[in-house]
């Protein structure tokens, strides 16, 4: 599904070239990286999802390299093969919960329509969340929000899910809870999931993993 | 779901904010039509009611009052001058007058001027008559059109006229006036009159000093440019003046202008004000947006539609803001025309949109536009990596 090779990246503001070890992950495969803050987790994701441009190497996810795409098509891909889920949850204050989650097909011309709604509330009631849905984003609590940006980063149905520090702001038995449900709806979706933190509490439920080494400053 | 609908949403979430500047805008932008609409209402008026009169003549005194109670009826009259002494200006050859038409003050009917005068006097305003016929006898009258709505006058109605132009409390008790006919609307100071025959005026005031053959003035039409030359020497030596209607309401155009010209002043600064505080808004939500929008790209939102969303929400501020302001507009002139229509008899309810006014709501809605338009434009040129990872 998932496969880097050689992969390098330097900010403009720096020579300092950061290289990343090959990445592999199969078709509804899990993987998780695991990094001490400063280490590149978080440019690595970007560069998983496109969000910034490699140095060198290759990113190929469902047999499209990133690379050779221009904005325009990386945005749309983004939008329809892609779900992310942030460390933390961020929405559009103004719209409803619903409202957020329809967002992905909307903005990348799909139908909104009464089956999507319909998979939403769904989505949003298998992650205990069914009853915020119209709600705005500022009524839930973290908690909560974080599981409805588990169901926004799937409502489009993604082939890879990257989830970027998704339990760092929550206690234990929400971190337990949350991770449970984003990997059972992942696997429902049968989707990828790239899970990017330094938390080792999750590092038991990984057989795949990859380990990045402190970057030194 | 459309863009629309999440520009109304996101402007609804910070509605002070948003209020704020609408609320500017629609005044600055009412401010200005109000005055566009009066300006041009009151120029209109003032025009229509001069038509085809060159040259008043009337007794000796301020040459505007002259001007402002013959020709508008809203002052009062310089004083009378001898009927024969009027129509031989307009006879001589010397003068350059083709024709005259006089008007006799003296009486009002609840505040109404009835004003005598010939058939020539309603044919020049193009006054037609929806009911009944002109005057033929002493004591008939035909009645304007608002006169006849505002005091309920019919055909065959008999009144007593008061004396004096306002006074309605010195009531002739021994003539009685029947009206024979009603006019249509002219949107001319027909409307505001009573038109009857001279000899009513003077039968009126029989026994009264002063009382003979005695007209308020003449509207004259020049046969060649020469009389407005000639005029004023042919009457050096009598009680009698003429009056230019053209030159004396350019005299109060320009005495008006001088206070017009602040207001416009000050209703521009306000809209320049309102487009400032539309700038700053988006501006301040923009950054606080920064985040939303570098989702909404991960979430597939191409550069281009959120910029469209951006443009849409200083697009729909202004828009409401235009609107509420012709709104605005309108109902000043309404309030402003209740309140002059009773003092001077004027009607000011046409409420069209002015071609200015639309250039106006176009130029204030592309203004609105262009103050979204830069802030948008910077917030869409972030880097969505350095934003997402910078929070």
């Amino acid at each position: 599904m998932i496969q880097t090779s050689d992969l390098t990246f330097s900010y403009t503001t720096s020579s300092q070239l950061i290289e990343f070890p090959d990445i592999n992950c199969d078709a509804s495969g899990k993987l998780l990286i695991l990094g001490d803050s400063g280490s590149g987790k978080t440019t690595l994701l970007h560069l998983l999802s496109g969000m910034l441009y490699a140095k060198s190497g290759t990113v190929t996810i469902a047999g499209k390299t990133l690379g050779r795409m221009t904005d325009r098509q990386l945005d749309q891909f983004r939008g329809e093969e892609i779900g992310i889920v942030f460390q933390q949850a961020h929405f559009v204050q103004s719209l409803t919960v619903v409202e957020n989650l329809r967002l992905p097909a909307f903005l990348t011309g799909n139908k909104v329509d009464a089956d999507l709604d319909k998979r939403i509330i769904e989505l949003l009631e298998r992650l205990g969340v069914g009853h915020k849905a119209h709600s705005l984003p500022s009524n839930l609590s973290v908690g909560e929000q974080q599981r409805a940006s588990i169901a926004r980063a799937l409502v489009h149905q993604p082939s890879i899910v990257f989830a970027d520090e998704p339990t760092s702001a929550l206690d234990d038995r929400s971190t337990e809870s949350v991770i449970s449900l984003l990997e059972e709806e992942v696997a429902n979706a049968g989707a990828s999931l790239i899970v990017v933190t330094h938390d080792s509490r999750l590092k038991s439920r990984y057989s795949d993993r990859v380990e990045l080494k402190s970057l030194d400053k | 779901m459309r863009l629309l609908y999440i520009a109304r949403k996101n402007l609804l979430a910070k509605p002070l904010q948003t209020v704020l500047s609408t609320i500017l805008l629609a005044f600055g932008v009412g401010m200005v039509s109000l005055m566009m609409l009066s300006e041009k209402q009151i120029k209109d008026q003032f025009e229509r009611n001069i038509k085809d009169i060159d040259l008043v003549l009337g007794a000796k005194g301020s040459p505007l009052q002259l001007i402002l109670a013959n020709v508008y009826h809203i002052d009062a009259p310089t004083g009378n001058i001898d009927y024969q002494a009027a129509k031989d200006v307009v006879n001589n050859p010397r003068t350059h007058i083709e024709s005259g038409i006089p008007l006799a003050y003296g009486d009002n009917y609840m505040s109404y001027r009835i004003v005598g005068t010939e058939y020539s006097y309603p044919e020049h305003y193009g006054a037609i008559l929806i009911e009944g016929e002109l005057w033929t006898n002493t004591y008939d009258v035909v009645v304007g059109a608002e006169v006849a709505e505002k005091t309920g006058l019919e055909i065959g109605s008999t009144f007593y006229s008061s004396h004096g132009l306002t006074d309605t409390t010195d009531v002739h008790r021994d003539k009685t006036f029947t009206v024979v006919g009603i006019f249509d609307r002219t949107s001319s100071v027909i409307d505001n009159l009573l038109l009857t025959g001279i000899e009513s005026v003077w039968g009126v005031h029989e026994g009264h000093e002063n009382a003979d053959k005695e007209i308020t003035a003449m509207l004259l039409k020049k046969r060649t440019p020469m009389a407005v030359l000639t005029l004023p020497n042919y009457l050096k030596d009598t009680n009698m003046q003429v009056a230019l209607p053209s030159i004396e309401i350019n005299r109060l155009n320009q005495q008006f202008g001088l206070g017009a010209d602040a207001l416009r002043a000050i209703a521009l600064l306000i809209m320049t004000l309102s487009f400032a505080s539309i700038f700053i808004s988006v501006f301040e939500n923009m950054h606080a947006r920064r985040y939303e929008l570098a989702l909404m790209r991960t979430m597939g939102g191409s550069p281009g539609k959120l910029y469209k969303l951006l443009l849409l929400e200083g697009g729909l501020l202004s828009a409401a803001g235009v609107l509420i302001g012709l709104l605005i507009s309108r109902l000043g002139l309404f309030v402003l025309a209740s309140a002059v229509e009773n003092k001077f008899k004027y009607d000011l309810s046409d409420m069209g949109l002015l071609t200015v006014e639309i250039k106006l709501a176009l130029a204030a809605t592309f203004v609105g536009l262009l103050a979204a338009a830069l802030p948008a434009f910077k917030a869409l040129r972030m880097d969505i990596s350095k934003t997402l990872s910078n929070e």
